[in-house]
């Protein structure tokens, strides 16, 4: 399975995405990694480029519930139905708001590595 | 008479061995015999090469000065919260800037949606500044501008504000973070490719030292890239090289190393093992004054000074139990003043997970001015001096951090070593080593990993962003812009895109761009025109 991590908005904190980089080469997929800065329609164009199965999303700055709906909005346009997952400084409560608005998960600061893979292997089956 | 052999290492005496973070073997027990041959004995405070502090009497004569880190929303919010801590005896500040200023986008700008004045004070023009410091006393209150990309520009507004404002410039003090090397590791607010980068940071170091010789226009970070996954050795070892990076382009320019080195700051991270920091100052400190002295040749005394901001770092608080916060800052707290720095600031127990609250940012501060008023640690210089565990891991310091400078010259020096994304990658694997060491349990960190509490509410307090704010930040935009002289504005634009073609310094252009309120996207825009962006190299 090939995920493509990502950075959307002028956030620059990427210890996370990286450590998350290495857990998910280290239990056998294969990860593609944007860079910072990416709009989220860089982020679509390049999860089809390189046939991702899924998308994930890192967010610190609290821009996470304007970042999914415009993720939301553009894999709509262009009609995908590729799963998208959002890590970062995620309060619980937001949650369920980044699940309505078409996240298939969230994983905040804190989120073991271990459970990120087993919840990515669930969804093999369905890929 | 034979010497009896005291049993010290953890073999002979049949215990664990330990290995701090830095990869140092500690002893169970330290002796005279581990420091026989150490120069400390012969080193006073207050004298080259400053081990034990850079002034004779340190906190006793003036303690540490106390800057924490603040500024959200407006520059009318920020200047209220400045306001706020100065009344609560805060003596310095430290001003947070949001995304879209620090990556060089307008308010208006569509990739600032949502971004504006979320995670620091927004500033498009010099009017935004004339608000944020209102009514402050620049001569009274040292201020720390923390931007990096677009420092130059924040660092003219601040010249110029203080310009409108009455104050002589030749006086002025302060600080601009303004280390773009760090940026590429650890932060990411980079802006243009990393030569131009560094020219931009030397151009205000040249013109600081001929224009405002007081003002500090760099404080090199260790503190990201030890947050980035760098350990304490590493921290210091990139920091210096980045600080001779820029030291050695300012030389190029012929000014000598005396008229800027003393304006040099460093911005380092607190978390850990308590000893192993306190090592890595004093003998951080220790190689810096022999790299200023020996290297570099500078006979002034001040010039080899080690200058420090020296705060609580982020990395070390959880999400988990964030209570324990308070009690670890407080220990980062008793770490930096045993170190002698010069400023302090802690992260906020709510800091792991967003903006602190009024209440958390003052207890931090409330933190610090116990320690100060109630714990005697301001009473004596370097109390830890003498101590053989911490003079020994003190000169081991000193040893390793030069080892590990010797490294970077192998990877064709410290601008080379982050365009290619050496020390990029060579950090975040240890950030992977580190962050699976918490989650297998081999790392302890209480709340995480052992006294874990089963029924945790992860409910907390989160900063709301203001998207009314926001827009008020972006009519105000607006209106500048509609009131200004259009053509003084194209005239300082295209004066400084002609200064960046002739490689001239730019801080005359930018400060003459920002007086006519050319915003700080205008000014970026002009500068990208003509030395292009940085293209990321990926790797983790």
């Amino acid at each position: 399975m090939k995920v493509l991590l990502s950075k959307p908005g002028l956030d620059g904190h990427d210890v996370g995405v990286k450590v998350l980089a290495h857990g998910l080469i280290d239990a056998g997929f294969e990860v593609v990694y944007t860079g910072l800065r990416k709009t989220i329609e860089e982020i679509v164009d390049t999860a089809i480029t390189n046939k991702a199965d899924i998308i994930g999303m890192s967010i610190l700055s609290g821009t996470h519930l304007v970042l999914a709906k415009k993720m939301n909005e553009v894999m709509q346009q262009k009609k995908l139905s590729i799963p998208w997952f959002v890590g970062g400084n995620i309060p619980a409560k937001d949650i369920e708001k980044l699940k309505q608005l078409g996240a298939h998960n969230a994983f905040p600061t804190g989120s073991k590595i271990a459970d990120v893979v087993n919840y990515f292997n669930t969804l093999k089956v369905n890929v | 008479m034979n010497k009896i052999k005291t049993k010290k290492t953890a073999e002979e005496l049949g215990v664990k061995k330990v290995f701090l973070e830095s990869g140092i073997e500690v002893n169970p027990i330290y002796t005279a015999e581990d420091i026989e041959n150490s120069s400390i004995k012969h080193e006073i405070p207050g004298q080259y090469p400053f081990t034990r502090g850079i002034h004779p009497s340190m906190y006793r004569n003036k303690p540490f000065t106390i800057r924490q880190y603040a500024g959200f929303g407006s520059p009318e919010e920020t200047n209220e919260r400045f306001q706020f801590l100065i009344k609560n005896g805060q003596t310095g500040l430290n001003v947070a800037f949001d995304l879209p200023t620090q990556c060089g986008l307008d308010s208006d700008d569509p990739r600032a949606f949502g971004e504006v004045g979320r995670v620091g004070m927004s500033i498009d023009t010099l009017e935004d500044f004339e608000i944020a410091f209102k009514n402050i006393d620049l001569d009274k209150i040292t201020v720390s501008l923390t931007i990096n990309g677009t420092a130059i520009i924040a660092i003219a507004m601040y010249i110029a504000m203080a310009e409108k404002n009455g104050y002589n410039i030749s006086n002025l003090r302060g600080t601009a973070q303004n280390d773009i090397l760090k940026e590429f590791i650890g932060r990411g607010t980079w802006i243009f490719p990393v030569d131009k980068s560094v020219k931009l940071v030397v151009d205000t170091i040249e013109y600081c030292a001929q224009h405002v010789p007081k003002y500090s226009p760099v404080s090199v970070c260790g503190y990201h890239i030890r947050e980035s996954g760098a350990n304490p050795i590493q921290e210091m070892a990139y920091a210096f090289c980045i600080a001779k990076a820029y030291s050695d382009g300012a030389l190029s320019r012929g000014i000598s190393i005396d008229d800027f080195a003393s304006r040099l700051s460093f911005n380092f991270d607190i978390y850990g093992n308590l000893f192993e920091q306190v090592a890595k100052f004093r003998g951080g400190r220790r190689l810096w004054a022999k790299i200023i002295r020996e290297e570099y040749g500078a006979k002034k005394e001040s010039s080899s000074w080690l200058r420090m901001i020296a705060g609580g770092g982020g990395g070390g608080l959880t999400k988990e139990q964030p209570l324990n916060n308070i009690i670890r800052s407080s220990y980062y707290a008793l770490i930096s003043a045993l170190s002698g720095t010069q400023t302090m600031a802690l992260c906020s127990y709510d800091e792991a997970y967003t903006i602190p609250t009024e209440h958390s940012a003052e207890i931090s501060l409330r933190t610090m001015q116990i320690m100060i008023h109630e714990m005697g640690v301001c009473d004596t210089v370097d109390p830890l001096g003498g101590s053989y565990y911490v003079e020994a891991l003190t000169d081991r310091f000193e040893k390793d951090i030069k080892e590990e400078m010797k490294t970077v010259e192998k990877w064709n020096g410290i601008i080379n070593a982050v365009a290619t994304g050496k020390i990029q990658e060579s950090v975040s694997r240890q950030a992977y080593e580190r962050e699976m060491g918490v989650q297998n349990g081999t790392v302890p960190k209480v709340g995480v990993n052992i006294f874990v509490r089963e029924e945790e509410s992860k409910e907390v307090e989160f900063h709301p962003y203001n998207q009314e704010a926001a827009e008020n930040q972006i009519k105000k935009l607006h209106k500048v812009k509609s009131s200004r002289n259009h053509q003084k504005v194209q005239e300082c634009l295209e004066a400084i895109k002609k200064d960046a073609e002739q490689n001239k310094n730019l801080m005359p252009s930018v400060i003459a761009a920002v007086k006519e309120y050319c915003t700080v996207g205008e000014i970026v825009n002009a500068m990208k025109e003509v030395y292009g962006e940085f293209k990321e190299p990926i790797f983790f």
